[in-house]
């Protein structure tokens, strides 16, 4: 079956072949033959030293403590706007998408203000004895503001489309609505509850304009490995920062996979026919 | 399809108790996590009264931020915009090898940190870098300077358009367009007189998320802009120099600007999304699911 073929390819695929080389492909390169040029022995030295591991370690935990936040709030937000008719849900939905639309360094000054001793949050936390600015806790609440709408959106078509019938079959069957929700919920939403957790923990483990206001920022303790690359830039070692650069591109790789594989699972279930 | 009208068994989770507190418990936690932030943004800006506000919008460092910022998004977003178009015509209209990798590519940059983005940029222009010192010697300046800042939010912004624009693309298939150039249209007549008119809410949609993040773009920018005040600060950049400076009003008020520009793209979402862009991936059997749920009365 030989189709016709539309007018237009070479210049369509000249302009984005074009533009992905210079402005995505070739950048990306050149980080990487940065990175490599370092040799083996000063590329391992970089990456493992103390402080770089120390920044993996914050940057991995939080942003894992504020995915399975977002993965409890973000199923309940959806489950909310899904299943419940209320004034405001309209609203609600769309203020959902807020984190995506206000840019990073805006969250971060309203967080740290809200988060710090003297502000709304912060003054009743420290009379329970709770820090959350320039503390890990402050990083795991800006991961977990930038990163919410992804579990949320990735969730709410998919409950949208759950057949009531399932649901009816467990009811006439006697079924507490708890072992339903575990037996028969739950495991239809896994899919895009796994795409939506592998997003968020991406967007964490890369996020830099809302953490640094609120984290302190503090080497061993409240540093994360963004921040760190950018320091070595500014400490003109350009070569460490290359190296820790091209550790975060590296996950960002596989953490693209991963959630390539997570998203092609869901849609397997979210499409029918 | 009616199956939750009244009479009928209610679904899960429709017991009243736990539904109310279920609602409860995430209203209250939208309000503290998201509506919270944009209130106190507000607030801080006119701490220091209307009058201090108005002087930190038009001082000429915070007016000259505002400025950049607007430039560079009106060079990045068209420039974006069309090879977004470009892009989706090719990989949606065409069969070639390679495809899936170029998607791929095409992606990318939605999962890379902007800092990495920016320290990768460093690498291309900056003196250290593949081009540095050639430039250097024809004394072009790319880095700390308007072109690396547009070139950085280039970068984080390529999928924007892409992204909208191709589920819609590859749904509605090759027949019009095929139906057209059979008839003996050109192929830019086939674009703007058929293609155009079809994804012309979702190309919006892309555009306009495409300019807020350009306008917001923080960490790439930072690292390529070098933050020299009154010269190559964007606005987020501009907010942030003000806020270690102890001006958080000021910081604000600036902020401020950018949370309004938030605002209007999420009701400029809002709108387009009724149009249908944004939705694609969605059965269209899904438009009237909202029928088979109960209210729930207050």
């Amino acid at each position: 079956m030989r189709r016709r073929v539309l007018p237009g390819l070479p210049l369509a695929l000249g302009i984005t072949l074009v533009y992905v080389a210079i402005i995505v492909v070739l950048p990306l390169a050149a980080l990487v033959f940065k990175a490599a040029s370092l040799g083996p022995a000063d590329y391992w030295r970089i990456i493992s030293s103390d402080r770089a591991f120390a920044s993996y370690r914050v940057t991995v935990l939080c942003a894992l403590a504020a995915t399975v936040f977002n993965l409890v709030f973000g199923m309940a937000l959806a489950w909310v706007l899904v299943r419940y008719r209320f004034p405001g849900r309209r609203l609600v939905d769309a203020l959902v998408d807020l984190p995506f639309a206000l840019p990073t360094a805006v969250a971060g000054i309203a967080l740290t203000t809200l988060f710090a001793t003297n502000g709304w949050f912060g003054a009743p936390l420290s009379l329970l004895g709770i820090k959350v600015a320039y503390t890990p806790l402050g990083i795991i609440v800006a991961m977990s503001f930038t990163s919410i709408p992804f579990i949320v959106r990735t969730v709410q078509p998919v409950l949208e489309e759950l057949d009531p019938a399932l649901e009816e079959a467990g009811q006439t069957l006697g079924a507490s609505d708890l072992s339903i929700f575990v037996g028969v919920i739950l495991p239809l939403l896994t899919p895009a509850l796994l795409a939506g957790v592998s997003l968020s923990f991406a967007r964490s483990l890369g996020e830099f304009g809302a953490i640094i206001f609120i984290a302190g920022n503090q080497p061993f303790s409240t540093e994360i490995t963004a921040l760190l690359a950018f320091i070595r830039l500014e400490e003109y070692d350009y070569p460490a920062s290359a190296a820790i650069a091209s550790v975060m591109l590296l996950t960002a790789f596989v953490m693209l996979a991963i959630t390539n594989l997570m998203q092609a699972r869901a849609l397997r279930y979210t499409v029918r026919g | 399809m009616v199956h939750n009208r009244k009479g009928k068994p209610p679904r899960v989770g429709d017991n009243t108790v736990f539904r109310r507190s279920l609602l409860g418990i995430v209203l209250v936690f939208v309000g503290l996590m998201i509506v919270a932030p944009l209130v106190v943004i507000a607030v801080e800006a006119f701490s220091r009264g209307v009058v201090y506000f108005a002087e930190s919008i038009a001082d000429p460092d915070t007016r000259h931020a505002i400025l950049l910022t607007v430039i560079a998004a009106l060079i990045a977003v068209p420039i974006n915009t069309a090879f977004g178009v470009a892009a989706a015509w090719a990989i949606t209209k065409h069969d070639f090898r390679g495809k899936r990798l170029l998607t791929v590519i095409i992606e990318l940059p939605f999962s890379v940190s902007p800092i990495v983005a920016g320290v990768a940029y460093l690498f291309v222009y900056g003196l250290q870098g593949l081009f540095g010192p050639v430039l250097q010697s024809m004394e072009i300046k790319i880095l700390f300077a308007l072109p690396g800042i547009v070139l950085a939010s280039m970068f984080v912004t390529a999928p924007f358009v892409a992204r909208e624009l191709i589920p819609l693309m590859q749904a509605q298939g090759r027949d019009l367009e095929e139906a057209a150039t059979s008839l003996g249209a050109s192929g830019w007549r086939t674009f703007f007189s058929v293609t155009l008119p079809n994804i012309k809410w979702a190309l919006l949609y892309g555009v306009v998320l495409c300019n807020s993040r350009v306008m917001g773009e923080f960490g790439a920018v930072s690292v390529v802009s070098g933050n020299i005040r009154g010269q190559t600060n964007t606005l987020p950049l501009h907010i942030e120099l003000l806020y270690h400076d102890y001006n958080a009003a000021g910081s604000f008020a600036a902020a401020s600007i950018l949370a309004c520009l938030a605002i209007v793209t999420l009701v400029v979402k809002v709108a387009l999304e009724r149009q249908g862009a944004g939705r694609v991936q969605r059965p269209a059997a899904l438009a009237g699911a909202d029928s088979i749920i109960p209210e729930v009365k207050p």
